[in-house]
């Protein structure tokens, strides 16, 4: 049994080397590192331990400014992609011509590259002196008058930075949602079918339910993935963020990291750990809540 | 509820580039099923029994013909305006709902003046799962039953709200041997005892035989048969029929009639009174075999089977369609090969003989 055991662990030493070196180490590092107050990654020095580092962030209008904005944006993108993702999968799994074209459409965003989309969505919306940008035009030609929505007013902002995440992570939902219904067996819908049951119910009492576990898994993965957008702010407002009011925490940890005045880790390290506590409990919520509305 | 068929069919597209090869699974049925009484589908897979189903329930519409409840015309009918009871073959309970919520899911969708209050549907729902012995199961979740409670719960489910008919596809399939022979029993008591009109598909003839009223023979999308089921064991129309029913099976030997006598060696075997000389089938019921040592029929010896009851005697001979000629003998009495051989005569009613080319029966 001993023996057993023994090789069972030389099996799994190569992922615990690297695990432990790349992932548990560095937490390790990143927690100590959050509570040494002015530390010197040059010269490995700090003054000593304590809560100032946290103070600090907690009291930095630019953290407070990329707390807010990425609330919002998991707030509004979460619920709406994953229903509109639903939405798009009931409609691609009850067709049976060009399915697999449409399919392969709304699965593109996936395979593109953030920046591309970046580009793609600057033309869109960008307003330039030569031109207002394909949005603009559009709202023109109905009335509107044209909103510089990259560098223009705070909603403006935040609308096309929505779109955007809401675009780049609708893919993988339909992707996951399509084969979760597809994987709903043919008789469940037949015996509703039988005892008359309407499509609405039959789709809230049998397919909701006989999904739920992907639909589960699509929320706790996408709070945790919009709580970490940064790139996508990136590609569409350029790097300097907290000039256009448009960072997010991991871009603000990113800028105390490498930004212009040389970097402070200390404070990278506790907004890192704020961050890590906010999805913590968002999970914890979301687990809680899953327990009665997850049927596996 | 008597239940009518006339003149249905159903065919299926075919696949590919040129879908020329079209499939006619339900090929020009027209009978009657009798009111309250328990019918079996029978037949081998792919012969259209699912899809004969289907269409009486509604979840298929047929290619042509005409469905009737009594004297409804329920053809372009959905399912939910039928009125029938379906009990699926993996028995499709939703695995999220407890066996109460299962049974009460029909009756929710109850709409106007059929609505039904809580209580109502509670007390429905119980007394279609006390109908069925799951009364203390109610809260359970169908993944904590075993496979034939889980049966019982599907059928409470067709039952709940008071079906004119009730259809069950392959009821016993999923379930183990001693189940199934105990099911089909508790099929045969809930039936009678709601006697609401039956409707079961089976390819398991034995299955059919043991609980039906009524079998219905298929193959390939024809009605071959119908009639109760000893007289359609008896009494076959075809070779097919024949080969079908009964376990073991019919044995089949090419055989010829000659002076109004079959001859399959050089004896023969029985008399044959009216049949003209040809090629034909004969087929030998496994329990039309007597031993014989002056036997007309001469086949190898191969071995003994002791069932109990009976013995089995597997034995050989070229003219015989299987490899195999089983005869089952009553356990009194003593094989002896002699030189490798065993002897036998027949029961005359026990053998049937066929033509050769169309395979219809050939009276005497």
């Amino acid at each position: 049994m001993d023996y057993k055991n023994n090789k069972a662990w030389l099996y799994l030493l190569p992922a615990i080397i690297f695990l432990g070196c790349f992932m548990v180490y560095p937490l390790i590092d990143v927690f100590v590192y959050s509570f040494e107050e002015g530390y010197n990654s040059a010269s490995q020095t700090s003054f000593g331990l304590g809560g100032y580092n946290y103070s600090y962030v907690l009291h930095d209008p630019y953290f407070m400014q990329a707390v807010k904005n990425t609330f919002l944006l998991v707030v509004i993108t979460v619920p709406l992609s994953t229903g509109l993702a639903l939405l798009i999968s009931v409609g691609l799994s009850s067709i049976d011509k060009l399915k697999n074209l449409f399919q392969t459409i709304y699965f593109l965003p996936y395979v593109t590259n953030t920046l591309a989309v970046g580009l793609v969505f600057m033309i869109l919306f960008k307003k330039t002196p030569y031109s207002d940008g394909l949005m603009n035009a559009l709202i023109k030609f109905f009335g509107g008058t044209a909103v510089d929505f990259i560098d223009g007013p705070y909603w403006a902002k935040m609308l096309v930075l929505c779109l955007y995440t809401i675009w780049i992570v609708m893919p993988f939902k339909i992707l996951l949602l399509t084969s979760a219904l597809a994987s709903v067996r043919e008789d469940y819908y037949n015996a509703a079918k039988v005892d008359g049951t309407s499509r609405w119910r039959t789709f809230y009492k049998i397919t909701l339910p006989m999904i739920s576990p992907t639909i589960f898994y699509l929320v706790i993965t996408g709070f945790i993935g919009a709580f970490k957008v940064y790139s996508d702010a990136v590609a569409l407002f350029g790097t300097n963020l907290n000039a256009s009011e448009m960072n997010t925490i991991v871009g603000y940890i990113y800028d105390m990291l490498y930004g212009d005045s040389g970097g402070y880790p200390s404070y990278a390290s506790a907004a890192a750990i704020i961050l890590f506590v906010i999805v913590l409990t968002i999970t914890c919520i979301n687990m809680l809540v899953s327990e009665k509305h997850v049927h596996y | 509820m008597k239940v009518v068929l006339q003149n249905l069919t159903k065919k299926f597209p075919g696949r590919g580039k040129n879908k020329t090869d079209e499939v006619i699974a339900v090929n020009d049925f027209t009978f009657e099923i009798p009111d309250g009484k328990l019918i079996g589908l029978l037949g081998p897979s792919g012969c259209g029994k699912s899809t004969c189903l289907n269409l009486i329930c509604g979840l298929l519409r047929p290619t042509s013909g005409k469905i009737y409840f009594g004297e409804d015309d329920v053809t372009d009918l959905p399912p939910e305006s039928r009125g029938v009871g379906m009990v699926f073959q993996n028995y499709a309970l939703y695995p999220h709902l407890t066996v109460k919520q299962n049974i009460m899911f029909p009756l929710e969708n109850l709409k106007g003046d059929k609505k039904m209050t809580k209580q109502a549907m509670e007390a429905k729902a119980l007394e279609a799962a006390k109908l069925v012995q799951i009364d203390m199961l109610m809260d359970r979740k169908p993944g904590e039953l075993s496979g034939g409670q889980q049966q019982r719960v599907a059928i409470a489910r067709a039952l709940v709200k008071t079906p004119r008919v009730l259809l069950l596809d392959e009821p016993l399939s999923n379930l183990d041997a001693r189940l199934r022979l105990q099911t089909r029993e508790e099929i045969r008591r809930i039936q009678t005892e709601t006697g609401v009109t039956t409707i079961f598909v089976t390819h398991d003839q034995e299955e059919a035989m043991s609980i039906s009223d009524l079998i219905f023979v298929m193959k390939l999308g024809v009605l071959q048969q119908i009639g109760m089921p000893q007289d359609v064991y008896d009494d076959p129309v075809n070779l097919f029929v024949a080969k079908f029913l009964g376990t073991p099976p019919i044995n089949v030997f090419a055989g010829r009639v000659k002076g109004q006598k079959l001859y399959i060696d050089d004896l023969p075997l029985i008399d044959v009174p009216g049949v003209k000389d040809q090629e034909v089938w004969a087929g030998i019921r496994p329990e039309g075999f007597i031993l014989d040592e002056q036997g007309p029929l001469v086949c190898r010896f191969g071995a003994v089977e002791v069932m109990g009851r009976d013995i089995s005697v597997v034995s050989y001979h070229d003219a015989c369609q299987s490899p195999t000629v089983r005869s089952i003998i009553d356990a009194d009495n003593h094989v002896l090969p002699l030189e490798g051989k065993v002897r036998f005569s027949v029961k005359p009613h026990k053998v049937h003989i066929f033509n050769k080319e169309t395979e219809e029966r050939i009276r005497f």
